[in-house]
């Protein structure tokens, strides 16, 4: 069966490169853009008392709907193809990296932003070069449970339309051919596990030395 | 050099202002402790001297400048700040926090490298060996010692401390009061030191102010407050042992009977207190000391009797405040 999945990848080289650059352009674009709207929202909530509890907690519920729910509610809404799946795909990266990012400036041992005030850094260098810092290795477990499930994620994409490897394994269904689920199936469990490795990496290395 | 005018703060939801038309001067390269009961307002008072608590009322002034309207960033800066828990920044370097100060205001590198070693030698520790090392690696008593560093870093008039020493062991805190003594000595700063602990008051400070519900109770020189308490309530915060705490405060030196000559079997520096010689004539059994000035020459005797005459004395005292003030 591996062999007769090898040998239809053998056999379609061209559409398995688009689909994997659909897949990999998919779940980068949605982790960056989660990573830049929640890493900002999340260092201001983590600053306002009620909206951190607010925001941790809507972000506990995002984080339940199932990731085929939030295609699904993406589809009426904008439609199919790439861009509806990278919004739903965005959606599902989002509340991890704004529950860590909250987490992690909240974690902050309140003495050290006290001195730092004390010794007279305005909030935007106590942000800078003390919160966001000390942050890091929090923000960072985020990222790499958001692109976990981004990566996974992706496969689903393929219901509205978005492409990625996730085609392989819905039209392997449909055909009932094994061995096509599996061209889409393996390459996205690699993905999957090389992009827990990398952020692992990521979190280590940027990790303050003095916290280590 | 620091002024406080009817300072006055509240906070919402509480009945009494936590500080009340509280008025104190703090005179350039003195250490001014505030020491009360929990929640008399002392560390709320000091935090409004860098406006780290915005005042309802009332002015401050620091080097003749109303602080009140300044720029709060700035003031910060110019006042150097130690806290209890340190809040060293875990993250960065020794020489880091060291140089957080003197890179906020722009120093040049070369500047900052030399000033963090001028700053490690002065709070006595290796600065090829700590330099580079993260504040974890410290011990306790090293990272308050930074923290002592950190503050004085860009070189201000004013130094805030609250509890610098509360949370170290009590053998630790001894030697690094001694310490902080032997710097100020030399720098000359003006503090206000905040504390709950009254021999840290009577040690560290050269006026005590001591406050209750916000409001100041007496201010006055250790000597003033365990020889005279303003009313029952100072008397009970210095403490039973007021009597050794006042001896603490005194050399042996100008107390040594320089007349007769009684036998002695042991001695004590003219610079040590009537304290400790009480308790070398206590623990020793012996009838007398000699006391023995800086050249090793013998001064005089002390005995049992002429420490009970000082205490004597001082009873008197107290017992008549009107006739000695």
């Amino acid at each position: 069966m591996l062999v007769e999945a090898w040998m239809y990848l053998a056999g379609h080289p061209a559409q398995f490169a688009r689909a994997l650059g659909v897949h990999v352009a998919l779940s980068v674009v949605a982790l960056s853009l989660a990573a830049a709207i929640a890493v900002p929202a999340g260092m201001y909530l983590a600053h306002r008392h009620g909206g951190a509890l607010a925001a941790i907690n809507a972000a506990n519920v995002g984080r339940t709907l199932p990731s085929l729910a939030v295609l699904a509610i993406a589809m009426p809404l904008l439609g199919t193809g790439f861009l509806p799946s990278l919004v739903a795909l965005t959606l599902i990266a989002l509340p991890p990296v704004l529950i860590n990012t909250i987490i992690g400036v909240r974690e902050i041992e309140p003495d050290v932003i006290d001195a730092a005030r004390g010794m007279g850094m305005s909030s935007r260098e106590v942000l800078r070069r003390i919160e966001l810092p000390l942050a890091v290795p929090v923000i960072f477990a985020g990222l790499r449970t958001g692109a976990v499930q981004v990566v996974s994620g992706a496969v689903l994409a393929s219901f509205i339309g978005g492409g990625g490897l996730g085609d392989f394994i819905t039209s392997g269904i449909a055909m009932m051919a094994l061995p096509l689920i599996l061209v889409g199936a393996i390459p996205v469990t690699l993905l999957s596990i090389g992009a827990d490795a990398l952020f692992g990496a990521l979190q280590r290395h940027l990790t303050p030395r003095g916290l280590r | 050099m620091i002024t406080l005018k009817g300072l006055t703060k509240r906070f919402s939801g509480e009945a009494r202002p936590a500080v009340d038309l509280l008025s104190l001067e703090v005179a350039q390269g003195e250490t001014c402790v505030l020491i009360g009961p929990s929640g008399c307002g002392k560390t709320t008072t000091m935090r409004m001297v860098n406006r780290m608590i915005e005042p309802d009322g009332g002015a401050i002034e620091v080097a003749g400048r109303d602080v009140t309207h300044a720029d709060a960033i700035e003031l910060r800066r110019s006042i150097g700040y130690v806290i209890q828990q340190i809040g060293l920044f875990p993250h960065m370097t020794i020489a880091e926090n060291i140089a957080t100060v003197p890179r906020l205001l722009g120093w040049e590198a070369p500047r900052i490298a030399a000033r963090i070693d001028e700053l490690l030698e002065l709070v006595a520790m290796d600065a090829s060996a700590y330099r580079d090392r993260y504040p974890r690696e410290l011990s306790g008593g090293q990272r308050q010692r930074i923290g002592v560093a950190r503050a004085l870093a860009a070189d201000p008039p004013v130094m805030l401390m609250d509890e610098p020493f509360g949370a170290i062991d009590p053998i630790t805190r001894g030697r690094l009061q001694q310490e902080f003594l032997r710097i100020q000595r030399r720098l000359r700063k003006t503090i206000i030191f905040v504390t709950h602990d009254i021999d840290e008051a009577i040690r560290m400070g050269d006026r005590i102010a001591i406050l209750r519900a916000g409001r100041l109770v007496q201010y006055d020189t250790p000597e003033a407050i365990l020889a005279r308490p303003a009313d029952a309530f100072v008397d009970e915060f210095v403490g039973s042992d007021r009597v050794l705490k006042r001896l603490s405060l005194l050399a042996a030196g100008p107390y040594a009977d320089v007349g007769r000559d009684l036998r002695t079997t042991a001695s004590i520096a003219a610079g040590a207190s009537l304290r400790d010689a009480l308790t070398l004539l206590l623990v020793d059994g012996a009838e007398a000391l000699a006391v023995i000035d800086d050249g090793g020459r013998r001064v005089g005797t002390l005995s049992l009797e002429h420490i009970r005459a000082v205490i004597r004395l001082h009873e008197a005292e107290r017992r008549a405040p009107e006739q000695t003030r």
